[in-house]
């Protein structure tokens, strides 16, 4: 970590290009594909300490974190929400203003599981996307593409008995940023989500299969295991499409992190 | 049967507009009069503020009950806007960002039957939430405290809240040592 080139700046006048970026992310794939080779552990979660995503060289602590092995722990219980925090609409991202936002209609469902494979009911689900030309309705997105006045992006919905999830959104769009010279996120949908315990936090970024932008992009490879990061993107399933209406995408959600109902049935 | 995990990815630049909500830091009832206000700044490794931090938090109410409330987000039916917790029920769930100089705060009550308030950070640039706790030190017997008894006084010094007046705990959090400032200890429960 101490060998990091510098984060390029206007000031400083040398691009930091694509292909910089490409190397370092296939070397630090090949590290951990070499470390897994050599007995260490499978990795499901990104590296915080990910040089090629420049904003987190930064904002990763260097000390090990601190185990918590604490039966006792107030994080093995977690917050909870119900029908008063949610509205009859916000499962919908295309019913929220008063016409039509511009794109490819899509529907998104799938189910939120525990490591254990238990369903995580009536737990609150958080999602928010760029719109179809890939620009968020946030300020500070400078990226000139046109805002849509139809769309603001962002749904919630609390899961069923199943742990299902379930929202109708639009495609959103693939957008530049500014990592280095020509970066561009593929096409995602934030995901934040909450288990039945606070260990379980988690938020992620849904992407759509076949994008050509997987390789380039520091933020998804991160993940620098292959399974991992395959498990990041959603598939196409065509029975959840509604003819002359939506194309239907899957994506099930495994929440690590224990439990105090795991830790019970653990002991 | 065991399940593979879906992977964390940052939160990214852009949640602000979905994610916090009015009255997020306003977990006490509005004008309980045991109310306390926990506040601080999120640095990182440069010793700069992080504008674009999103911390959540979770405890036990005042009689130690740990099962929450819903309503935190209590919604109205009519509009859509936040309309605040409704005062009765302790939820026991904050959320809040940082403002353009790195600085949150909350209001809430002292958590019972455990010294501590659980934090879960966010920030663009940050790849996986980071957990760490703040301990009131009214509350606090860190010799008592196995997590906190088993930290070199320098590391365990960064989980406990510093009385600033009657009533106000500060309370930063150091996502990375900046050469001069102690980094602030984060867990990990797996
Ligand atoms: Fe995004």
């Amino acid at each position: 970590m101490t060998t990091l080139p510098q984060t390029p700046s206007p000031e400083q006048g040398t691009p930091l290009t694509q292909e910089v970026i490409s190397a370092e992310i296939a070397q630090a794939r090949q590290a951990y594909v070499k470390a897994v080779e050599g007995g260490a552990p499978r990795r499901d979660h990104p590296d915080r300490a990910y040089p090629p995503y420049r904003s987190s060289v930064l904002r990763y602590p260097r000390q090990p974190l601190v185990d918590v092995r604490d039966p006792e722990a107030v994080e093995l219980s977690g917050p909870v929400f119900g029908v008063t925090d949610v509205t009859d609409v916000d499962w919908d991202l295309t019913r929220q203003h008063h016409g039509e936002p511009l794109g490819e209609r899509i529907h998104v469902t799938g189910r939120v599981l525990d490591r254990d494979g238990r369903p995580v009911r009536g737990q609150l689900v958080e999602i928010w996307q760029a719109n179809a030309s890939g620009r968020y309705a946030h300020q500070r997105d400078q990226h000139p593409a046109p805002l849509d006045p139809n769309f603001t992006g962002f749904g919630r919905c609390l899961t069923d008995d199943e742990g299902r999830y379930s929202f109708t959104t639009i495609k959103p769009g693939p957008y530049p940023w500014r990592n280095h010279v020509n970066a561009w996120r593929p096409a995602h949908i934030h995901f934040s989500l909450f288990g039945t315990a606070f260990t379980q936090r988690l938020v992620t970024q849904m992407y759509f299969p076949g994008d050509p932008l997987f390789p380039y992009d520091p933020i998804m490879q991160s993940v620098t295991d292959d399974a991992a990061r395959e498990r990041l993107v959603a598939y196409y399933d065509h029975d959840l499409s509604t003819p002359e209406w939506s194309l239907g995408y899957r994506w099930d959600i495994i929440l690590s992190g224990p439990s105090a109902t795991w830790i019970e049935e653990s002991r | 049967m065991t399940q593979q995990p879906t992977a964390s990815q940052t939160v990214g630049p852009f949640y602000g507009y979905a994610l916090p909500f009015a009255g997020g830091g306003d977990i006490a009832p509005a004008g309980h009069p045991g109310t306390v206000t926990v506040h601080g700044r999120v640095f990182d490794g440069a010793g700069r503020p992080v504008p674009d931090a999103m911390l959540e938090f979770w405890q036990p109410a005042a009689d130690g009950s740990r099962a929450g409330a819903p309503g935190s987000l209590r919604r109205d039916q009519v509009t859509g806007a936040v309309i605040g917790r409704h005062g009765l029920d302790f939820t026991g769930f904050g959320r809040v960002s940082t403002d353009a100089d790195g600085h949150y705060a909350i209001r809430t009550l002292p958590p019972g039957g455990a010294p501590y308030i659980s934090v879960c950070v966010f920030a663009r640039g940050l790849l996986h939430h980071l957990f760490t706790r703040v301990y009131l030190p009214e509350l606090t017997d860190p010799a008592a405290e196995p997590l906190l008894s088993a930290l070199p006084a320098h590391r365990r010094a960064t989980l406990i809240a510093v009385p600033e007046r009657e009533k106000v705990y500060g309370f930063d959090i150091r996502l990375q040592h900046d050469g001069a400032h102690e980094e602030t200890v984060f867990l990990a429960f797996d």
